[in-house]
């Protein structure tokens, strides 16, 4: 008969062990997805990827064509998004606080947060892509922007809610208008914080495939502008690697590299700026 | 964190003409967001109508889905999709509590930031990597190793049996839960780290004192206290699961039909819009996609008001004890 003491011990010691073995069970598909990405992707990096355009099958090319569209309507996409996202965020954390309209706000910026990208793609397709009639970069920008708007919104209000009160009352005190608090102050305050969900915006939507599918297309040559159809990495990488020829799926395991190191590192950028400050999970 | 009322009440009048501009602007934007939202709601709806006229609810129970008949239904749909998110969620609240545990319990100061990270940067990587890399890495080995043993282990026993049924394809729903479960895992543990970080001190050290070992702790002390936030954060990722588009895509054979397996190809809500929303043609093919995706909105809607209102019964209990 083994004694209380021991069981408990003993049972104590099992579930941190388990604990410990989660820990190791997550961080070991990490390490198992960017070994894939390392192996499969290195060698097809050349600079050919950045000079030149996605190649027909069979013959060589690059991904110039889809990284600019990429950078284009990620830039775009954040152009509309932050001014809403940080505008709206000011609202709810100078003005509404605690309000009605405040708390629906938020909660409608949570779902606009967690809804499926593929239903916001579904969402700009009816609105933009129906009513001009074809595919265009701008609807991939728009639909880019919805999904950044939130997670501005979001940072914004928390970073702007972590300045005392007593430096906007300072403030206002001396005689400044509430706007100049605001502008002057508080955001000065919450400068980096919101910088941070700025970058993290911009590292959730440039690797976003689902609401371009159905807004930017893809497009095999060089776009020449917004209103047509575009390029970008998301897609064909994924048009790449489903197709059954070699050297596409090179190229697709070489953008996928790019774009998830891209990535990785705009989100170790955030988390340098943020410091040890709160966490943001988006 | 707030001021007193009385101080913010007078500061949020405006007093003169630039003060009121600001925050008609920002209450603008404000606005904004609430109008995209209801937007997307009634464009999904009216994009919707024409499947939901003619097949009426009868669509959420059918498992049809015959283009060239235009005869719709969103059950094998709705099957897949709520498969593979039990299936991720059932591999993932374990998986990630135990995480949580072991970083804020467990682990030594200077390890607990870059496994938060680490974990982190799992939820940084894009889904359509999370595909990739599913397709043509995980499947050949999971189909070749793990799928055979699971199926010659399992096959006779009476429940567990049938689920494990096929070929060893590799692709599949249960390989789409799984996946999906790597996917959520960081979304569920952040959650879970954050409302255990706010369990006091006192109280688990009182369990301490009386001579407790860390398990019960967690279990007796932690956990209790923390389980509104806890399922929150489990809803939270249940949501992102349900949504879920390109990871899914790659991986999960993209078969219309239900099968008791789980190792046969199927599809969800976001794989079959994925797949199919640029090639539909007709009228009625593209309104039963759009149809389809009004059903995932409101079920992530529903899913994400109930997450919600389980954080903040834990925000507001947290306030009343303080």
């Amino acid at each position: 008969m083994i004694s209380l003491y021991t069981r408990r011990k003993v049972s104590n010691h099992f579930w941190l062990i388990m604990s410990f073995l989660a820990t190791v069970f997550g961080l070991f598909w990490l390490a198992w997805l960017l070994w894939t990405l390392l192996s499969h992707g290195l060698h097809a990096i050349h600079w050919t990827l950045f000079t030149q355009a996605t190649p027909p099958p069979g013959s060589n090319g690059g991904l110039a064509n889809a990284i600019v569209g990429s950078l284009a309507m990620t830039a775009v996409g954040m152009l509309i998004g932050t001014p809403v996202g940080i505008l709206a965020g000011t609202f709810l954390s100078e003005f509404g606080r605690r309000s009605h309209l405040a708390a629906v706000i938020r909660f409608v910026s949570d779902i606009l947060l967690s809804a499926p990208s593929i239903v916001i793609g579904v969402f700009v397709y009816t609105i933009i892509v129906l009513r001009t009639g074809h595919f265009s970069g701008w609807a991939g920008a728009v639909a880019l922007a919805l999904i950044a708007i939130p997670v501005v919104l979001r940072t914004t209000e928390d970073m702007m809610r972590l300045v005392p009160d007593s430096t906007r009352e300072a403030a206002a005190a001396l005689g400044a208008p509430q706007w100049k608090v605001v502008v002057l102050i508080v955001y000065r305050a919450a400068r980096s914080g919101i910088l941070t969900g700025i970058l993290l915006a911009v590292a959730r939507i440039s690797g976003e495939t689902a609401p371009l599918l159905f807004t930017a297309l893809n497009n095999q040559f060089w776009s020449s502008g917004l209103d047509r159809p575009m390029a970008n990495l998301p897609v064909v990488i994924f048009q790449f690697a489903m197709s059954p020829y070699d050297d596409w799926q090179h190229l697709a395991w070489a953008g996928a590299l790019l774009i998830t190191s891209g990535i990785l590192i705009i989100n170790i950028i955030a988390r340098v700026i943020q410091g040890g400050g709160k966490r943001a999970h988006y | 964190m707030d001021a007193t009322p009385e101080i913010a009440k007078v500061s949020v009048i405006p007093t003169d003409w630039s003060d009121r501009l600001f925050r008609g602007t920002t209450r603008f934007f404000a606005y904004l967001v609430l109008a995209v939202v209801s937007a997307i709601l009634v464009s999904l709806i009216i994009g919707a109508w024409p499947a939901l006229h003619k097949f009426g609810f009868g669509f959420l129970k059918s498992d049809a889905w015959n283009p060239v008949t235009e005869q719709f239904g969103a059950a094998v749909a709705i099957f897949g999709t709520l498969a593979t998110s039990a299936i991720a969620l059932f591999i993932a609240v374990p998986v990630s509590f135990g995480i949580a545990v072991f970083i804020t319990e467990l682990a030594p100061a200077w390890l607990k930031r870059p496994i938060g990270t680490a974990i982190e940067l799992l939820a940084a990587i894009p889904s359509i990597i999370y595909g990739m890399w599913g397709l043509f890495v995980f499947v050949p080995v999971f189909s070749e190793t793990v799928q055979p043993w699971m199926t010659e282990h399992l096959i006779n026993i009476p429940i567990l049996g049938p689920l494990v049924d096929g070929p060893p394809m590799g692709i599949g729903i249960f390989t789409a839960g799984l996946i999906l479960a790597i996917m959520i895992l960081p979304f569920i543990t952040a959650v879970m780290r954050d409302v255990f970080e706010v369990v006091p001190l006192v109280l688990k050290e009182s369990a301490y004192g009386l001579g407790a070992t860390t398990w019960e702790v967690v279990c007796g002390v932690v956990l209790p206290y923390t389980k509104v936030g806890v399922v929150g954060g489990i809803m939270l990722g249940l949501g992102r699961a349900l949504g879920e588009t390109m990871a899914v895509t790659f991986v999960i054979g993209n078969a219309h039909r239900i099968s008791s397996s789980l190792f046969m190809p199927g599809s969800t809500i976001a794989s079959t819009l994925a797949n199919e929303f640029t090639e539909a043609v007709g009228e009625m093919y593209t309104s039963s996609l759009i149809a389809l995706g009004l059903v995932l909105f409101l079920i992530t809607f529903i899913v994400l008001a109930l997450a919600k209102l389980l954080l903040m019964r834990l925000t507001a209990r947290e306030g009343a004890r303080t």
